[in-house]
């Protein structure tokens, strides 16, 4: 295929017969060639210098010159229709040629690495800003104050008198030393003593944030957990706004069909005080009223100690547990997870809840 | 407070069916907590029946104990055995096999027959043993669980009992009966006693309430009693230590006479186990009406009682045997001996009765809440009486009480009373407040009636008078917590019901949304969540050791931290300084649950005490303070800046097909910092760094342009890594992250865009090893003038081709202007400047 065949003779321009099958042989070859390269090899061989083809063309040159016109016109034809040949089954094999290499790509997209991680929130973080973000669309804002706090603004202010068991209660963790009288806050509510003094009348803010008990880590408790509490104050406030208030909450977290309840309870820093339960369809065991938190009308001490006049000002406060609404709105089963810092934990969640 | 029901029935019109739990969801709705039922019959079932040992058989065994063989009727003779079933004995009498022998032929006995079941799951049946078919058992007091005492078998004439034989035992022993336990909160101290229960009872079904006070008959008047003098020289809050102290004595009591069922079963389901007949009267009496009471052996006792307080280094022998020394706050009961007992607390070992007593003094006082609160944290003895005094206990009901008392020594000890008693002290002023006729309403939300409120109020014993504009109320002398009218207001609320009270959504006025810092933290958490860290949150609680090493950058500086009085572990006794200790720990955690590629990450307080410490004095409750009291307040709080750490141990990603995970490095942890800054838009400078936690030549330290130092980053020193069992080459990072909110621009100015072409040109610098790349970069930016856009170092390189001790710098430096194409000419003399520069403050040789 190489070379003109050894001994053939150089066909006659104007053998029409004989350079048609050199024509029909080239074209042949072309097709049968199965590669570009076998192609190339083809394309040297049918039209080189010393091709049967070329060969004839240059025999024109030595014909009488009436018969110059014809064996032209004959070699132009038949030249034509071998690089037109040759030209198609480049772009064909080309075509192959590529499509080929795209094949012999492929790779098993399964296997594909993790290179970057996806990072996560801590559900409780994430939980605390969805809290937050539902209040500050209703046009409250947010509050926040130190995790170590004065006794004053975490018991006295709130109306817990000096040696009354409600203090007991609340297992405080004390620093030292007793006289600067410097403690773990016990709930977010100095927070809304310190709003009542800084912020202008009227006041609704949502305190989020760490608290501080004195109780050992086990499956339910533990020494450290994240509360909010809600605190408006306004003129002519009332428990029916409380109610509205947690009711449109409780419908925010946890879907149009929430529903709420209050029953009586005691808290040194409201009077009237609730106790609120939300009711959960979803509960293990069965649909019930689970405890969520604590609420009530602010009490008229609490707001003298911020310097509002109750005869004027009313006001409702609420709180509950972070740690308590993600138990049973995602369905953690042991507090621990929450506290561990196991990866697995946060991760499952990522920037969700 | 646990509630027997067939007590609350004496006062409360509680249905026949009604079952503890129901009982406890009425007590719901009007504020109490539900707590927990105690039912015997949820561990016991019959039958079991009286029966009588007709014969005992002794039977020597091989192991050295005897048994005994016994035949015991269990039905009436001449009557058919009704019962039915596998063991059951036709004949009325069953053959039982018993190893105890505190009982004799004709004592009458608690039988469980088969088909019994016993607390333990524990099943009766006729089983062989020792060569006989033994039918049943003769039940002790514990094996029924109404019990310790397991010596013996239950012989009923001792507990005073001789009922007909095949007497159902279960209702002869009260175990029918069941407790609802509810949870009291701390204002109601008078639900802390039957009457209360039953009072809160009638409320929240509407129902008759019966006052057990109405049924003891009184005299008018004491006079001529035990001598008795209230000498309180030290009131605390101006309020004496006890207020009224009511003496009676009962003669001739016989206090060895068995307790009566009724009244043991009754205790034992409010959790109070039976100790003796005058001491089960006293706590019957206490709970029955919530005034706790004592009994003292009169002729044990020396002359007047004298209520004090007590002097320095006086002690008191108590009850429990334990001698205690008093504080001089102590409220005392004395006697010409001294003193015997802590009042409100607990009595005297020396006073108290004992088999051998036979007169009785009993003590019924009332004392403040205060003194005994105070007393019993003290001496840490929690006890029932304690818990109600420190709450406070109605002053009215003191000589009812003790009229009780004494009709029940009376009755059930044999005793005959003294006509003369004592009754001292004075009664506190009635509360009375003023009510507004449409406060509640306002309050509340819903409008009540007249008829609601007035009958409201009168349900609960106050004493209600019509005014021109509301109401005058007179609290009931048994609640202390009615104090307001908001008080009034709930009490309002609650009778009528809180699920009456609507709903109403005010509308807070229009909100300025997050504050700015609220929006770095969050947008600083979510960033460092997006580079694939993981949020964890620890306890601030560390040791000593822990601040001293992340809390301070110089080696054996000692890091001023807040100890805590009270530590959940005395090692954890401090709180943070700096957020890393806890994540380390979080780290290892993860670490030894198998997770070698970590990176985690926590916003956390930090404690940073400054020279004020808190207050010396608190303010007093219910009063603004001064601006200026409220200033130390303030003051006295110590810092508390938020700071953001992370850990990275391991690798970056895991290991998979075609991927290599790089390992975590000192670069990630500056690259992390950086990171934070960029988020908030706040440049972070690094220099070599040094921290004592950190490898001391791989620590970046972090500053601001103002030269304030908010961090550090790199790589954690190996010595510390392997003290906590950390991965070697592990890496961490620290910011005050309110110091970089601080820092952060509060508008950003935009800078022109030019969209000339760019000329860059790279340079190579050889600069000895200890020059900082990042101050040539500075030289180099300073140098080359307005014209250059950006420079970066691209590489380091020391070795073959550079002189020993120096090393060799690659920049690309990007060159454009604002307002034409630069000329080849224009880059290069900046560069050449940039290069100038650099050689001037370093000796930097172009390569």
């Amino acid at each position: 295929m190489t070379e003109t065949l050894p001994g053939a003779a150089v066909p006659n321009p104007l053998d029409e017969a004989a350079i048609t099958a050199a024509v029909d042989q080239a074209v042949a070859a072309i097709a049968a060639a199965a590669t570009l390269d076998e192609l190339k090899a083809v394309r040297l061989a049918h039209t080189g210098e010393k091709s049967a083809l070329s060969l004839a063309n240059r025999e024109i040159g030595a014909l009488p010159k009436d018969q110059k016109a014809a064996a032209g016109k004959l070699m132009g034809a038949s030249r034509g229709r071998v690089n037109k040949a040759l030209a198609d089954r480049t772009v064909e094999l080309e075509a192959e040629n590529d499509a080929r290499i795209l094949v012999e790509e492929t790779v098993d997209v399964t296997a594909a690495p993790r290179r970057r991680r996806a990072g996560a929130r801590h559900p409780l973080s994430t939980l605390q800003d969805r809290v937050a973000d539902i209040f500050v669309g209703m046009g409250w804002e947010i509050a926040e104050g130190p995790e170590v706090e004065s006794e004053w603004f975490n018991f006295d202010a709130l109306n817990f008198k000096p040696d009354h068991p409600a203090r007991d209660m609340q297992d405080t963790f004390f620093v030292e030393p007793p006289e600067a009288h410097l403690l773990m806050r016990t709930h977010t509510s100095p927070v809304q003593v310190r709003s009542m003094l800084e912020r202008e009348l009227p006041i609704y803010v949502l305190c989020p944030g760490k608290v501080f008990r004195t109780d050992e880590l086990d499956a339910t408790h533990t020494p450290v957990f994240h509360q909010f509490e809600g605190l408006a104050i306004d003129k002519k406030l009332s428990m029916a706004d409380l109610r509205g208030t947690l009711e449109h909450f409780a419908r925010q977290m946890f879907g149009a069909e929430a529903q709420i309840r209050l029953r009586p309870n005691y808290f040194p820093f409201t009077e009237p005080s609730a106790e609120l339960d939300i009711w959960h369809p979803g509960a293990k065991g069965g649909p019930s009223w689970i405890e969520w938190g604590g609420c009530g009308m602010v009490n008229a001490n609490v707001l003298r100690a911020a310097g509002i006049d109750p005869d004027v000002y009313s006001g409702f406060a609420f709180g509950m547990g972070i740690e308590r609404t993600l138990m049973f709105r995602n369905e953690v089963g042991d507090m621990r997870d929450m506290i561990e810092g196991d990866v697995r934990f946060s991760e499952h969640f990522g920037m969700e809840i | 407070m646990r509630i027997p029901l067939s007590w609350l029935r004496e006062f409360a019109q509680v249905p026949a069916e009604a079952t503890a739990e129901d009982v406890m969801a009425e007590l719901v709705k009007v504020g109490l907590e539900e707590e927990a039922v105690h039912r015997p019959t949820d561990t016991l079932q019959g039958p079991i029946v009286v029966g009588q040992v007709l014969s005992i058989v002794k039977e020597p065994q091989t192991n050295g104990k005897t048994i005994n063989w016994c035949q015991v009727r269990v039905v009436p003779e001449g009557q058919q055995q009704t019962l039915t079933g596998d063991g059951i004995d036709p004949s009325g009498v069953q053959g039982i096999i018993c190893g105890a022998h505190n009982f004799v032929e004709g004592d009458k006995v608690v039988v469980t027959l088969p088909g019994a079941v016993l607390p333990g799951d524990f099943h009766i049946s006729a089983r062989k043993t020792y060569g006989h078919l033994s039918a049943g058992m003769i039940a002790s007091v514990r094996e029924l669980g109404i019990g310790e005492d397991h010596d013996g078998i239950l012989v009923l004439s001792r507990i005073g009992l001789d009922p007909e034989i095949g007497t159902d035992a279960m209702e002869l022993l009260g175990l029918y009966d069941q407790a609802a336990e509810i949870n009291v909160t701390p204002d109601r101290s008078y639900c802390f006693s039957i009457r209360g229960a039953a009072r809160e009872y009638a409320h929240a079904t509407g129902t008759a309430f019966t006052d057990p006070v109405s049924k003891v008959r009184v005299p008018e008047a004491l006079s001529g009693g035990y001598g008795v003098k209230l000498n309180d020289d030290a009131p605390i809050y101006g309020k004496p230590g006890c207020d009224r102290f009511v003496a009676r004595t009962v003669r001739g009591v016989d206090a060895t006479r068995p307790t009566p069922p009724w009244m043991t079963s009754r205790l034992r389901l409010a959790g109070i186990r039976s100790i003796s007949l005058p001491v089960d009267i006293s706590n019957y009496v206490m709970l029955e009406l919530g005034q706790p009471n004592h009994c003292y052996d009169l002729d044990k006792l020396a002359g007047d009682i004298v209520v004090r307080r007590a002097t320095a280094g006086e002690k008191i022998t108590t009850l429990d045997e334990k001698e205690r020394t008093l504080d001089v706050e102590d409220l005392l009961i004395t006697d010409e001996s001294g003193p015997i007992g802590i009042a409100g607390v607990m009595g005297g070992a020396h006073t108290e009765v004992s088999d051998a007593t036979t007169n009785v003094l009993v003590e019924a006082a009332h004392f403040d809440e205060v003194s005994i609160a105070r007393a019993r944290r003290r001496h840490k003895l929690p006890s029932e009486a304690s818990k109600r005094f420190e709450r406070g206990v109605d002053w009215q009901v003191a000589d009812v009480a003790a009229q009780r008392v004494v009709d029940l020594l009376v009755d059930l000890a044999g005793g005959t009373a003294d006509e003369a008693g004592t009754d001292v002290g004075t009664a506190p002023d009635a509360v009375t407040i003023e009510l507004p006729a449409e406060y509640a309403a306002a309050r509340i939300g819903i409008d009540f009636t007249e008829e609601q409120i007035l009958t409201s109020l009168e349900d609960l014993g106050a004493m209600v008078a019509k005014t021109g504009n509301g109401y005058t109320v007179t609290a009931p002398s048994w609640r202390h917590d009615l104090e307001t009218k908001d008080d009034l207001t709930e009490e309002i609320a609650r009778l009528v019901g809180y699920d009456k009270i609507p709903a109403t959504l005010p509308v807070a006025p229009p909100g300025r949304g997050l504050t700015r810092v609220q929006q770095q933290r969050r947008r600083l958490i979510q960033a460092l969540a997006d580079a694939g860290l993981t949020e964890v949150l620890a306890y601030p609680f560390v040791s000593k050791a822990a601040n001293d090493t992340f809390g301070v950058p110089a080696e054996g500086a000692e890091r001023k931290a807040l100890k805590l009085a009270n530590p959940i572990s005395e090692e954890h006794g401090f709180l943070r300084t700096s957020v890393l200790p806890g994540l380390i720990e979080v780290a290892k955690r993860n670490h030894s649950r198998g997770f070698r590629d970590l990176a985690l990450f926590e916003a956390g307080l930090v404690f940073l005490p400054g020279d004020q410490l808190g207050t010396a004095a608190i303010p007093p409750l219910g009063v603004k303070p001064s601006d200026e009291v409220l200033d130390g307040l303030y003051d006295g709080v110590p810092d508390q800046p938020l700071h953001l750490a992370a850990v990275l141990t391991g690798h970056d990603s895991p290991a998979a097909p075609a991927h290599s995970p790089r390992a975590w490095d000192w670069a990630d942890a500056v690259d992390i910092a950086r990171i934070a800054g960029d988020v908030l838009g706040v440049e972070l400078l690094v220099t070599q760094g040094r921290h004592q936690a950190f490898h001391p030549g791989r620590a970046a330290q972090l500053e601001l342009r103002t030269g304030e130092v908010v961090g550090y980053a790199g790589e954690l020193h190996p010595k510390l890594l392997a003290a906590h069992d950390m991965p070697a080459r592990s890496v961490a990072l620290e910011l005050n992250a309110d110091a970089l909110f601080e820092a952060a621009a509060d508008v950003i100015v935009a800078r022109h865009i030019s969209t000339y072409p760019v000329a860059t040109q790279d340079v190579a610098l050889v600069v000895p090893q200890d020059v900082p790349a990042e101050e040539v970069l500075a030289a180099l930016r300073e140098g080359a003038g307005e014209l250059l856009e950006d420079v970066a170092l691209f590489d380091v390189y020391a070795g073959k081709g550079i002189e020993e001790g120096k090393k060799s710098l690659a920049f690309s430096l990007r060159f454009r202007a604002n307002d034409r194409t630069l000329t080849a000419d224009e880059a290069s003399a900046a560069r050449e400047g940039a290069v100038a520069a650099a050689h001037e403050r370093f000796g930097a040789v172009q390569r």
